[in-house]
């Protein structure tokens, strides 16, 4: 029973990883970029969530409806500021000022709020849980969590898939100069896919800030686990990358079980191991 | 009738640009004598980043290849370093190159995952390969675990009976290993493996369809960089006599300074990581006690380097005024010409 | 003279140091078909790109109901109502047949031309619409990116050599449906390698030579000798 336990946990954690894949593989999908600061960003929102709280004293959870529209916003700005102007055939330039980015985003968080670990208190639902069958838990935070990301990758799979706005992410992805020839603007286009992906991000952040203990350094992380979601789950498939996310989860948590050090290792094995056996992923985009 | 040509490297700037490295370098390795410890230790330092930003220029700037994970190889240097000195008693001077060696060897299967992943992936997955050094580095119980450990009294003393001496064999070890470094990169570049590289740097896809390996080039340099990387790692933990999985394989000491160094310096020129090392020490030194706000500005300046003089501080001297400082070009002479001047 | 809907007044091109067209100027009269022709590398593209903001030009080269878009981003120029059908089709894999349609009207430009009226227009693309695009025939593909185009209700068409690489009785087939496209209210300006294809349908013919124009006249008027000399430059 015991491992049944740790598995759902593995499984419930899974979802949270999924967000952070599917606002990395949004924008990689769209624009082929991939944004370094990616984790860096999901902290800022944390922090973000936390002033938030702190002056308006609301719950971390209704924080959310402030934090998205204000990440969102962030998102735009800093593609047609920035960003936009890194696109190109040369891989050094969007990855570089990315990275940039993030070294920026963590030191300045690091100046403003110092390096004390914080976290937000939701109140009871945190310790909340309740019985799925004898000897079985399932926390109702963790529980909402997941269950909150597999709606955020549902509604992202119909934006991409039944409306004129992921028609139009769709077309960009596939050739830019023809999307303008439909009046689509492109700088139009890769500043609202950011500001999707960072107002997914916003949401992950929330998550993150109420479950544990964060501080700006953990960003880094963060960017790691959506990535490894990703590969694990393969490229250019939303539903692909809640399955990546899912086994990391599981792995990380089988793994802390064996040994409390060696929750990390565990994901990254799995990782490797699907990179070794299967570069494409699990369930990779088959292309027409 | 056929032309024989051969192929001219040097240029009148390159040729002066050679003499002064030789003159400089004769300067330096008298330091000893005309300059105090912290000296020696600055200059160790400014020593390891030259080594290590070429390094990376040389991956990312002429092969392509963006690694955000080079710290992997730093902290394993180290760590071979330290348990090669304890474990297995190799005297502490010979386990630097013995730290290259191990790295190359790592860097093969490691090469074959990353080698999955393109461009962007790519470099995320350097930065994972990285994590995991780190990881397995702080279950090494033996070696101190997650708190690091420091090397032994017993064997600090086997590199020379005084401090002095021993400052000094460091000192001469870095200059040695960074000037090495830097004949070496210069000599690939200058090879057919150098004219691969460029090849492979300006346009992939034609490279390739000229006949280029691209793939084995790309392998050869990932791991001849590992090895140095390594041997740079050993040399600078050896001199801080303390190591732990932290500051092994930090990110903001091993790859954020080092790449800031090298896109301000100039990627995909030689003389861009001594520039820039140059400019990251100079500012250093002005902007000392900033902390955070100093890597802050560090990261907006380089983001401002990259979209505004993206060839960086010397890549823009060198296509304003043609300067040189090494001799890379490659100038066909014919024969014939040498009736002529 | 009616005032023409397309003025293009000696328009220079370059592609970084190399200059493709040198001078050239044209005149698209409202409810008309001009066809431009000449041999590959001619600068026929490159003409239709500039009008349609692929490629920037001087601000007054080009002007469109009186009005200078020379220098407008391509996507604004399909919001002023001209539509290129580029070379080669350039369908967008990700998107079914019916995406590919929708997404040209985008804009939500009014006008005669909607989906059920491109489908009636182009009756196989109906019974293929949630088709990947890129699985139909190289007629139908063609189809499909004349009537994407047709869906921003341009005022102007452009046709980027839609015979390019289909079988003559296909060319036929599309081009007996351009009169239809005329009489909605399109103009139109076709870029042809098929000179037969373009005499038939247009009124005016322009002529390029190594990125100028060689010949220009009403289509009904040129002889051949003069078209020939014209093209090859004799």
């Amino acid at each position: 029973m015991e491992w049944v336990n740790i598995i759902i946990q593995g499984v419930l954690i899974g979802g949270l990883y999924a967000m952070f894949a599917a606002g990395l593989a949004l924008i990689f999908g769209v624009m082929r970029l991939v944004n370094i600061a990616h984790g860096d960003l999901i902290v800022l929102a944390a922090y973000i969530a936390l002033m938030t709280t702190d002056t308006l004293g609301l719950n971390p959870l209704l924080a959310i409806l402030i934090v998205v529209p204000i990440m969102a916003a962030i998102g735009y700005g800093l593609q047609r500021a920035l960003l936009n102007r890194t696109l190109g055939d040369d891989v050094l330039p969007p990855l570089l000022v990315t990275f940039g980015l993030s070294v920026i985003i963590q030191n300045a968080l690091l100046e403003v709020f110092t390096a004390d670990s914080r976290r937000l208190r939701a109140g009871a639902i945190e310790v909340a849980s309740f019985p799925l069958t004898e000897g079985v838990w399932i926390g109702v935070l963790p529980l909402l969590q997941f269950v909150v990301a597999v709606a955020v990758i549902g509604a992202l799979q119909l934006l991409f898939y039944r409306t004129a706005l992921g028609r139009a992410f769709r077309a960009t992805s596939d050739d830019q100069s023809v999307a303008q020839l439909m009046g689509l603007d492109n700088r139009h286009i890769f500043g609202l896919a950011m500001a999707l992906s960072l107002a997914v991000i916003a949401v992950a952040g929330v998550f993150i800030a109420v479950r544990t203990n964060f501080d700006p350094a953990i960003g880094p992380a963060r960017l790691i686990f959506g990535f490894e979601a990703v590969i694990i789950g393969g490229l250019g498939s939303m539903w692909g990358t809640l399955a990546g996310g899912v086994i990391l989860g599981v792995s990380q948590a089988i793994g802390a079980q064996i040994n409390p050090g060696w929750q990390l290792l565990a994901g990254h094995l799995a990782f490797l191991i699907i990179l070794a056996v299967r570069p494409e992923g699990l369930f990779p985009k088959v292309q027409g | 009738m056929t032309a024989s040509f051969h192929v001219e490297h040097a240029t009148r700037a390159s040729r002066i640009g050679t003499a002064a490295f030789a003159v400089a370098i004769v300067l330096l390795a008298a330091a000893p004598a005309w300059g105090g410890r912290d000296d020696l230790r600055l200059l160790s330092e400014i020593y390891a980043y030259v080594a290590l930003a070429s390094l990376w220029n040389l991956l990312a700037g002429y092969a392509g290849l963006v690694s955000v994970g080079q710290q992997a190889y730093v902290g394993l240097g180290g760590y071979v370093l330290f348990a090669s000195t304890i474990e297995a008693g190799v005297h502490p001077l010979l386990a630097v190159p013995v730290a290259g060696v191990v790295a190359a060897v790592v860097a093969l299967p490691v090469a074959g995952l990353l080698f999955r992943l393109r461009g962007h992936y790519f470099a995320i997955g350097t930065w994972v390969v990285a994590e995991v050094f780190r990881l397995i580095a702080s279950q090494i119980s033996a070696l101190g675990g997650g708190s690091g450990i420091s090397l032994p009294a017993a064997i600090v003393t086997e590199m020379a009976p005084s401090r002095q001496l021993r400052e000094f064999l460091i000192y001469w070890l870095a200059l040695a290993l960074v000037v090495v470094v830097l004949a070496a990169i210069v000599l690939l570049l200058r090879s057919r493996y150098g004219l691969a590289l460029t090849a492979i740097r300006d346009n992939e896809l034609a490279a390739r369809s000229n006949g280029v390996d691209v793939t084995r080039t790309k392998l050869v340099v990932y791991v001849l960089t590992a090895f140095g990387t390594a041997m740079v790692g050993a040399l600078i933990f050896l001199q801080k006599l303390r190591i732990s999985p932290d500051t092994a394989f930090s990110v903001n000491d091993w790859t954020a300074f080092v790449i800031f160094i090298t896109v301000i310096g100039g990627i995909g020129r030689v003389e861009g990581p001594i520039i820039g090392t140059v400019v990251f020490f100079v500012l250093r030194q002005t902007l000392a006690d900033l902390g955070s706000l100093y890597l802050l500005m560090l990261g907006a300046v380089a983001i401002a380097v990259m979209l505004l003089a993206p060839k960086g501080i010397w890549g823009f001297l060198a296509e304003r005024f043609g300067w040189q400082l090494l001799p890379l070009e490659r100038r066909l002479r014919f024969a014939a010409d040498a009736r002529t001047t | 003279m009616p005032e023409p809907l397309l003025d293009v007044r000696a328009l220079d091109a370059f592609y970084g140091d190399f200059q493709a067209l040198f001078g050239v100027s044209l005149r698209v009269p409202p409810g008309e078909v001009v066809a431009v022709i000449g041999a590959n590398g001619a600068g026929k593209s490159t003409l239709l790109k500039c009008i349609a903001g692929v490629i920037a030009s001087r601000r007054d080269a080009i002007l469109f109901d009186g009005e200078p878009i020379g220098d407008a981003p391509a996507h604004a120029v399909v919001a002023r109502g001209i539509a290129l059908v580029p070379e080669g089709r350039r369908l967008f894999p990700s998107l079914s047949v019916e995406e590919n349609l929708l997404i040209g009207g985008q804009l939500g430009r009014g006008g005669p031309w909607s989906l059920p009226r491109i489908y009636e227009l182009f009756p196989a693309l109906a019974e293929r619409r949630h088709l990947p695009s890129t699985s139909l025939s190289g007629g139908e593909q063609q189809m499909v990116a004349i009537g994407r185009a047709l869906m921003s209700n341009p005022k102007l068409l452009l046709c980027d050599e839609i015979s390019l690489g289909l079988a003559p009785i296909v060319v036929r087939q599309i081009y007996a449906r351009l009169p239809s496209i005329v009489a909605e209210g399109s103009s139109l300006v076709i870029v042809e390698q098929d000179i037969v294809q373009a005499l038939k349908a247009a009124n005016h013919v322009y002529c390029l030579q190594e990125g100028r124009v060689a010949l220009a006249g009403a289509a009904a008027m040129l002889t051949r000798e003069a078209i020939s000399a014209a093209y090859f430059g004799a």
